[in-house]
């Protein structure tokens, strides 16, 4: 996992969802862990959208589990 | 001190009638105000301005065209910083009967008066929900409850403006932002001028209050919902029309 996208995705989600950065790991859950609604998640969507200056369509946006997930399709739209 | 000082608020339909009318009572509640309207005014809004000792700002937007929409309103809140409230006023009205109406006619008033709620909630709803808060006034009218022969467009229109209200209140209901809608009845303005003179009389005779609304009448309430004061208000359609609905 490339490190400074995680760390990048953690600045967005520690933003938007004010949680604490420690709380925070790859294998946390946006609903179970992180307490994330479906408008926190809308919103997480578009501040990662501006971010990183990618298109995130809902179907993408949908597989969206865990924080490596995110990880993950970053590194595949930026590889 | 006004109920709304240093709020900010955007109004659609800003240049006459019931939009001006609550643009100038938001104002002299203390928000500065943004006017949209087809084209800029720029005296009316230096007029407004130092009048009341706002900011007051004209800005050219049609609100049924999403581009521009999202470049107007961004402009918007990046000149004023932010935006607490927005109260989408702007519409038209092209009656005839509906076996004579044009798709042109139908297709332009849910244009102007339904799909510009949408565009401007939208182009609002994502500082608003950073905020933690917000007040969209959606402004429906007593036509789309009652009917009204010869506004198939207008009443169809207005009528998708009170669902969209109530859907959009639960949406956004827990991030702090209400939405509520105020329907007005017979106001006086150049829009109900254009009504030909036997509905006007038959509307006048059937108002319980005895007397045709004044645009100052629904300002005073979009100002109220607009405050603190309405706080555990939304998704309610506020009628302000002399008991024409009661």
């Amino acid at each position: 996992m490339n490190e400074e996208i995680f760390k990048k995705v953690v600045d967005v989600i520690v933003a938007k969802l004010e949680v604490k950065a420690e709380d925070v790991k790859p294998e946390s859950e946006f609903g179970n862990d992180l307490g994330a609604d479906s408008l926190d998640r809308v919103e997480l969507v578009m501040a990662l959208e501006d971010e990183f200056e990618v298109e995130i369509l809902d179907s993408d946006a949908e597989k969206f589990q865990k924080v490596s997930d995110v990880v993950a399709f970053i590194e595949s739209k930026k590889a | 001190m006004g109920k709304l000082t240093g709020k900010k608020a955007i109004v659609t339909g800003a240049s006459r009638g019931i939009g001006l009318a609550i643009a100038t009572e938001l104002a002299r509640e203390g928000a500065d105000v943004a006017i949209l309207s087809t084209s800029v005014k720029e005296d009316l809004a230096n007029q407004l301005s130092a009048e009341l000792g706002v900011s007051v700002k004209s800005y050219a937007c049609d609100v049924g065209n999403s581009e521009t929409v999202q470049n107007v309103f961004k402009q918007i809140i990046t000149d004023m910083g932010t935006v607490d409230i927005l109260v989408n006023n702007a519409g038209i009205t092209r009656d005839g009967l509906l076996m004579r109406m044009k798709d042109e006619d139908f297709d332009a008033v849910i244009q102007t008066n339904l799909r510009s709620v949408f565009l401007c909630t939208r182009a609002v709803a994502r500082t608003m929900m950073g905020k933690r808060a917000g007040r969209i006034i959606n402004i429906t009218s007593i036509n789309a409850i009652r009917g009204q022969a010869g506004q198939a467009n207008y009443a169809g229109a207005k009528a998708g403006v009170i669902g969209m209200t109530k859907s959009n209140a639960m949406e956004f209901a827990s991030r702090g932002i209400t939405v509520n809608a105020v329907a007005p009845g017979f106001i006086g303005t150049d829009m109900t001028a254009k009504m030909d003179d036997a509905t006007k009389e038959k509307y006048a005779a059937s108002i319980p209050l005895q007397r045709i609304g004044d645009p100052a009448d629904v300002a005073k309430a979009v100002a109220f919902l607009a405050s603190d004061d309405a706080s555990y208000i939304t998704g309610q359609v506020l009628g302000v029309d002399g008991g024409l609905n009661a």
